[in-house]
C-alpha cells in the first residue's frame, strides 16, 4: 500500500536541486520552489491579520458595551473629537493605502525607482496621519480630557494654563529623528555614498511629512476663530449632557441605597450567629485557621460600619477625587476607550513605519521582482488593516450624534 | 512506485549529512551556535529546557502548599498572605510558563516538521524570536516574584488585580508577551502544516499528533490575541484607571471575566488537544496496531478546537450572569465531551486485540487514559449548572482541572517525552527505571487528588491557607500523595539524566513507529531529510520488523528517501554505549 | 485577474483599479461625514457601520486582493469575523442582566460629594 502516494515532485529527484537553491537569491533553504515560499508568507500574514482582528475585538466589545450601556455619555463626549482632523487623517490613511497597494504592483513589475518612491510616500501619510493625532492628543491631554482615573475636565475652566506642553514632548523624538537623519545624509552626502543618500532623501522627507502633519493639525483644530468658539460651545453642551445624566445616577443611587439598607441586617445576623461558633474555636491555639476568618470576618465588619478604613482603599490622593471635583465621572469612560482604540492604532502605524523602512532600504537595493515581492505584499496587508481598523474608528469614535 | 528514490546516497553534499554521527546536536557547537540557531530541533529543545525549569519551579511550589496544608493552621510559618503568592505564583507559572507551551512548542517544535518531512519550520526566525519573547515573558514574571510578588490568583480577575499591591502590572506584561510567543507558534505551525507538506502527504496522511498541533494552533490564532487585548487593558486600568473592568472607575468586572475566560477556556484545549495528539502515536506505535477511527481522532480534534470557544461561560455561572447565558452555556460544555469521548473511545478500541508492549511511554499512556477519564467525567458536574453552583471554587475543582492538566497533559507529556526522547537525543534510557516512575506518579497523581473530591464536595474553599480540622486526615493524605508524586516525577526525571551518560546508542526506530520522523536517524541530521521523503499511511505497521541484531525496528518492502542510509547491516552490540 | 502566465504567482493590479477605488474611498468618507449631520437616532450607529464595511469590503477586495486570494486564505480571514462575532455576542448577551444593579452602588462612594459639585458647575455655567 501507499504507492499511491509515491508521486515525488519532478524537482526532487535532481540530486543538485538543494544545490541550485544555494544561487537563488531570497529563497530560503527549507522551501522547494518561490511558490511556496510566497504562499507560506501569505497564509502566516493572513492569519497574522487574524488575530490582529481579535486583538482589537476586545476593544471594539468594550467599545459596543459601554456605548450601549451610556449612549448620551458618548454622543456627549464625541463632542470634544475634532471631526475634521479625523476626517482628514482618514483622507490620509485611505491615500497611504492607495500608495502601499501601488508599491506592491511596482515590486512586482521590477519597477524599483517607483516602488521605493511609493513606500516612501505610504511612510510620509503614515508621518502626516501621526502629527495630526499629535495635535489631537495634546490639545485633548492639556484640557483633562484623559482616561477615567486621571479625568481633570472642568467646563468652567476647560483649558486651564500651567499644564505640561505635551505638544513639544510628543514632537521631540521625532524631531530628534529628523535631526539625525539630516545630520546622516549631510555625512553622507559628503562621503559620496550614493546608496545611502538615496535611502536617507526620502526619509527626511518623511520625519519632516510629521511636522507637515502637525501644522495641518494645528490649523484645522483652531480653524478660524468661530470655528473655535463653536467647539466651546460643544463643550457646554456635553457638560450639560453629563450633569443631566448625573441627576439620574443620583436618583437611583438613592433608591438603591434603600435597597442596601434593606439588605444588611440580615446578613450581619448570619454574620453574628457564625461568629458565636467561631469565637469558641478561636480559642483554641491550634486552630488559626479560625482565628484568622474570625478576625477578617471582624474587619470586615468593621470597614463595613465605616469605621475603619481598609488599607487597599485609595486614600486623599487618589485621581478620583480629582475625577469627582470635575465633569461626569463616565465620560472618563470614553476617553478611556478612545485613547486604548487610537493609541493601539498608532502603535501599529509606529510598527508598519518600521517595517517599511527596512523595506525602503531593500527597495531600493533593488531586491524585488515578480518572483519575491513577498514582503511588500505582506507589509501591504498589514497596512491595509491598519487601513481599515480606522475605517470603523473614524466613525465610531468621531461621528457620534453630530 | 516511482524509482529513483532509492539510490539517494550520491546526493550526500551538505553539512548536514556528512556522515551517519553528524545530527543537529553536533553540527555546530558552542553557545552561540544554539542561541541564534534557526533549526527547529535546536529551538523544541532549548524551549524543553526553559519549560522543565519552570515546571521544576512550579512544581516546587506545590510541595511547598502542600505541605503548608499539612494542618489545619498551616504546618509551616508561611503567613497567609505568603500563602496567596505561593498559589498564585504554583497557578501562573504552571500555566503560561509551563503547560502552554510544554507540548505544542518544546516537542511539536521538534516534531512537526520531522513528523511532516520538511526541513524545517515555515518561518525559522519567528520560531526562534517566539522562543525569545517566552524567555522575555519568563523574565517578568521571575522579576514580579522578585518585587512584590502576585497574590490575584492565576487569573488577575478585577478588582482585586486593580487594588492590590503586588506587581500585577509587571506579571500581566509578562503573561501578555507569552501570549505573543504562543501565537507566533501557533501561527508557524498553522503555516508548516498548511503549506510544507511532501507530496503525497494529505491531510489525511498525516500524523494525528499533527492533526493535534493543528488543532492547537488554530486555538492559539483565534484565542491568544483576546488574552492579549485583556491583559493590556488590565495594565492599562492599574496605570491610568481606565475604568473599564475596575467597578471604582464604573467598570465592570464580570466583562474581565468574560474577557479572560474567553482565551482561557479554549486555552485548556491548548493544554490538552497536544496532549491527545501523543496519546494517539503513543497507544498506536506501543499497541503495534493502526489508530482506530483515525478520521474521528482528525476531526474531534478539529471540533474541540471550535467548540471550545463556545463555553466559555461555564467559569461564570456564580459571576451574575443572566439565567438565560447561564443555561446556554450550560447547554453548550456538555457538546464538548462528546468529541472528548470519542478520542477515549477510540483509544481503547485501538488496543484492544492490539500487540501491547509496556514500555515507559505505553504506561504513562494508560496511566493518562485512567487519569484523563476521571477528569473529564468530573467536569460534567462543573458543567451542570445546579451542581456547579456548590462546588464552584471548591477543592472538587481544583482536582478536577489537576485531573485534566496534570492527569492528562503533564502525564503525556512525560509519556511523549519518554517516547521521543531516543529521537531527540539519540539515546537509550532505563526502561525498569521508566516504568517504575509511571507507576509511582500514577500512584502518587491519585493519592493527591482523589481526596481533592471529597474536600471539595465536602465544602473546602480553594485557595485558602487553612482550614477546618475535620479536613485534615483528607490534605494530609492529599499531602503525602503530592510528595509521592513529586518523587515520581523526580525518578522520572534521573531516569532521563541518567541516559544522557549511560544511555546505549538509540536506533533509529527503537518502538517500532510508521511516521515519518522514525524513518530519519536518532537523533535527526540537520536538514531532517535530504529530499522529501516517501509518505505512507502513519499507522500502517505490516512493513515495520523488528530486527533483533540491532534491536531496532526496520522498514521492509518500502524503500524510503533516506539520507544518511540506516545501518541496517551493521551489528552493534546491544548497550555499553559511551 | 492578471495574465498568469506573465507573472506567475504574481497578479499586478492595473492604476485604474487602484485609482477608481482610491476615489470611491474618499468618496464614502465624504458621505459618512455628511450622514452624521443628520440626527438619525438609532439608526446612525448603523448605518456609519454600514459605511465603512462598504468602504473594509473595498480595501478587501481590491487594495488586499481577497478576491482573487486562495480559497483557504480566504476562510481564514471571514473565519476571525465568525470568531469576533461569537466573543462580542457572547459578551454581550449578558450586559443588562446586573449592569443596572451595579452601575449605582459603583458610584455610590462619591454620591456624597458629587451632587454639591454638580450644582455647583452647573451653577457656574449659567
Ligand atoms: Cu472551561
Amino acid at each position: 500500500m501507499a504507492n499511491t502516494a509515491l508521486q515525488a515532485d519532478p524537482s526532487h529527484d535532481d540530486a543538485g536541486h538543494h544545490d541550485d537553491h544555494e544561487h537563488h537569491e531570497n529563497l530560503a533553504h527549507h522551501f522547494d520552489t518561490y511558490e511556496q515560499q510566497f504562499d507560506a508568507g501569505k497564509l502566516g500574514i493572513w492569519v497574522f491579520l487574524v488575530t490582529e482582528v481579535l486583538f482589537f475585538g476586545g476593544l471594539f466589545c468594550a467599545y459596543a458595551l459601554y456605548r450601549n450601556l451610556r449612549p448620551d455619555v458618548f454622543a456627549g463626549s464625541s463632542e470634544f473629537l475634532n471631526t475634521k482632523l479625523g476626517a482628514i487623517n482618514t483622507g490620509v490613511l485611505l491615500f497611504s493605502s492607495l500608495t502601499m497597494a501601488w508599491g506592491v504592483r511596482c515590486a512586482q513589475l521590477r519597477q524599483h525607482k517607483m516602488l521605493a518612491g511609493m513606500l516612501a510616500a505610504t511612510l510620509s501619510c503614515a508621518a502626516i496621519f501621526l502629527g495630526v493625532k499629535a495635535i489631537e492628543y495634546s490639545h485633548k491631554w492639556s484640557m483633562g480630557l484623559l482616561p477615567a482615573g486621571l479625568y481633570t475636565y472642568d467646563p468652567a475652566n476647560p483649558h486651564p494654563a500651567g499644564g505640561p506642553n505635551y505638544l513639544l514632548w510628543i514632537c521631540a523624538p521625532f524631531a530628534i529623528g529628523l535631526l539625525f537623519v539630516v545630520g546622516w545624509l549631510i555625512i553622507a552626502k559628503i562621503k559620496k555614498d550614493e546608496f545611502k543618500v538615496r535611502v536617507l532623501m526620502p526619509l527626511t522627507v518623511v520625519f519632516a511629512c510629521f511636522f507637515v502633519g502637525v501644522q495641518l493639525g494645528t490649523i484645522l483644530e483652531s480653524g478660524g476663530e468661530g470655528e473655535h468658539a463653536a467647539g466651546d460651545d460643544h463643550h457646554v453642551v456635553a457638560g450639560a449632557d453629563g450633569h443631566a445624566e448625573h441627576g439620574d445616577d443620583h436618583a437611583e443611587g438613592r433608591a438603591d441605597e434603600h435597597l442596601e439598607d434593606l439588605d444588611q441586617p440580615n446578613n450581619l445576623a448570619i454574620e453574628k450567629a457564625d461568629l458565636a461558633g467561631l469565637e469558641v474555636l478561636a480559642q483554641d491555639q491550634s486552630n488559626p485557621g479560625a482565628r484568622d476568618t474570625l478576625e477578617a470576618l471582624k474587619r470586615q465588619e468593621a470597614v463595613a460600619s465605616g469605621s475603619v478604613l481598609q488599607g487597599d482603599q485609595r486614600p486623599v490622593e487618589s485621581p478620583t477625587e480629582k475625577r469627582v471635583t470635575a465633569t461626569p465621572k463616565q465620560a472618563g469612560v470614553f476617553f478611556s476607550i478612545y485613547y486604548c482604540m487610537t493609541g493601539v492604532h498608532a502603535i501599529h502605524i509606529l510598527a508598519g513605519m518600521g517595517v517599511m523602512i527596512w523595506l525602503l532600504v531593500r527597495a531600493t537595493r533593488a531586491e524585488f521582482n515578480e518572483n519575491y515581492f513577498g514582503p511588500i505584499d505582506y507589509v501591504g496587508l498589514y497596512w491595509h488593516l491598519v487601513d481599515l481598523i480606522w475605517i470603523y474608528l473614524f466613525p465610531l469614535l468621531y461621528l457620534i450624534g453630530k | 512506485m516511482t524509482t529513483g528514490a532509492a539510490t539517494a546516497p550520491g546526493g550526500v553534499r551538505d553539512a548536514g549529512f556528512v556522515s551517519d554521527n553528524e545530527n543537529y546536536l553536533k553540527n555546530s557547537s558552542g553557545v552561540l551556535s544554539w542561541m541564534f540557531t534557526l533549526d527547529h530541533k535546536r529551538i523544541g529543545i532549548m524551549y524543553l529546557v526553559g519549560i522543565l525549569t519552570s515546571f521544576l519551579g512550579g512544581g516546587l511550589l506545590a510541595m511547598v502548599i502542600r505541605y503548608h496544608l499539612m494542618a489545619p493552621g498551616g504546618a509551616t510559618t508561611i503567613s497567609n498572605d505568603a500563602y496567596n503568592q505561593l498559589f498564585t505564583l504554583h497557578g501562573a507559572i504552571m500555566v503560561f510558563l509551563f503547560i502552554i507551551p510544554s507540548i505544542p512548542a518544546a516537542l511539536g517544535n521538534f516534531l512537526v516538521p520531522v513528523m511532516l518531512g520538511a526541513k524545517d519550520v515555515a518561518f525559522p526566525r519567528l520560531n526562534l524570536s517566539s522562543f525569545y519573547l517566552w524567555v522575555g515573558g519568563a523574565i517578568f514574571f521571575v522579576g514580579a516574584l522578585l518585587m512584590n510578588g502576585l497574590d490575584t490568583g492565576w487569573t488577575f480577575y478585577t478588582p482585586y488585580s486593580t487594588s492590590t499591591d503586588t506587581s500585577v502590572v509587571m506579571a500581566t506584561f509578562g503573561a501578555f508577551i507569552l501570549g505573543f510567543s504562543s501565537i507566533f507558534t501557533g501561527l508557524n505551525f498553522i503555516v508548516t502544516i498548511n503549506t510544507m507538506r511532501p507530496p503525497g502527504m494529505t491531510w489525511f496522511r498525516m500524523p494525528l499528533f499533527l492533526w493535534a498541533t493543528y488543532a492547537t494552533s488554530i486555538i492559539q490564532v483565534l484565542a491568544t490575541p483576546v488574552l492579549g487585548i485583556t491583559l493590556l487593558l488590565l495594565i492599562a486600568e492599574n496605570v491610568m484607571h481606565i475604568g473599564i473592568f475596575d467597578p471604582e472607575f464604573n467598570g465592570d468586572p464580570v466583562t474581565y471575566q468574560h474577557f479572560f475566560w474567553f482565551y482561557s477556556h479554549p486555552a485548556v484545549y491548548i493544554m490538552i488537544l497536544p496532549a491527545f495528539g501523543i496519546i494517539s502515536e503513543l497507544i498506536s506505535v506501543h499497541s503495534h496496531k493502526g489508530i482506530f477511527g483515525y478520521r474521528f481522532i482528525a476531526y474531534s480534534s478539529i471540533a474541540l478546537a471550535l467548540l471550545s470557544f463556545l463555553v466559555w461561560g461555564h467559569h461564570m455561572f456564580t459571576s451574575g450572569m443572566s439565567s438565560v447565558t447561564v443555561v446556554i452555556f450550560s447547554a453548550l460544555t456538555f457538546t464538548v465531551s462528546v468529541p472528548s469521548a470519542i478520542k477515549v473511545f477510540n483509544w481503547v478500541a485501538t488496543m484492544y486485540k492490539g500487540a501491547i508492549s509496556l514500555t515507559t511511554p505505553m504506561c504513562y499512556a494508560l496511566a493518562f487514559l485512567f487519569l484523563f477519564t476521571i477528569g473529564g467525567l468530573t467536569g460534567l458536574f462543573l458543567g451542570t449548572i445546579s451542581t456547579d453552583l456548590h462546588l464552584h471554587d471548591t477543592y472538587f475543582v481544583v482536582a478536577h482541572f489537576h485531573y485534566v492538566m496534570m492527569g492528562g497533559t503533564v502525564v503525556s507529556f512525560v509519556g511523549g517525552l519518554f517516547h521521543w526522547w531516543p529521537k531527540m537525543t539519540g539515546k537509550m534510557f532505563n526502561e525498569a527505571g521508566g516504568r517504575i516512575s509511571a507507576l509511582i506518579v500514577f500512584v502518587g497523581f491519585n493519592l493527591t487528588f482523589l481526596p481533592q473530591f471529597l474536600l471539595g464536595n465536602q465544602g473546602m474553599p480553594r485557595r485558602y491557607a487553612t482550614y477546618d480540622p475535620e479536613f485534615q486526615w483528607l490534605h494530609q493524605l492529599s499531602s503525602i500523595g503530592a510528595f509521592t508524586l513529586g518523587i515520581g516525577l523526580l525518578v522520572a526525571g534521573l531516569v532521563l539524566l541518567h541516559s544522557l551518560y549511560a544511555g546505549r546508542q538509540a536506533p533509529a526506530n527503537p518502538w517500532g513507529g510508521a511516521t515519518l520522523e522514525w524513518h530519519c536517524t536518532s537523533p535527526p541530521p540537520f536538514y531532517n531529510f535530504k529530499h522529501a521523503p516517501v509518505v505512507g499511511d502513519p499507522y500502517e505497521f505490516a512493513n515495520v520488523h523488528y530486527d533483533e541484531a540491532t534491536d531496532n525496528y526496520v522498514f521492509t518492502e518500502l524503500p524510503r528517501t533516506l539520507v544518511p542510509e540506516e545501518p541496517v547491516k551493521t551489528p552493534t552490540p546491544a548497550g555499553g554505549q559511551s | 485577474m492578471s495574465d498568469h502566465s506573465d507573472h506567475g504567482f504574481a497578479h499586478p493590479q492595473s492604476i485604474t483599479t487602484l485609482l477608481t477605488v482610491f476615489a470611491a474611498l474618499v468618496f464614502l468618507t465624504i458621505v459618512t461625514v455628511v450622514q452624521a449631520s443628520f440626527h438619525l437616532g438609532n439608526w446612525e450607529i448603523w448605518i456609519a457601520l454600514f459605511i465603512a464595511s462598504l468602504k473594509a469590503a473595498l480595501v478587501l477586495y481590491f487594495f488586499m486582493h481577497l478576491g482573487h486570494e486562495k480559497p483557504f486564505n480566504i476562510l481564514v480571514f471571514f473565519s476571525t469575523l465568525f470568531f469576533l462575532a461569537l466573543f462580542l455576542g457572547g459578551t454581550l448577551s449578558d450586559r443588562n442582566a446586573y449592569r443596572n444593579q451595579l452601575e449605582p452602588d459603583i458610584d455610590e462612594p462619591y454620591r456624597s460629594e458629587a451632587p454639591a459639585e454638580a450644582a455647583e458647575t452647573a451653577a457656574a455655567m449659567e
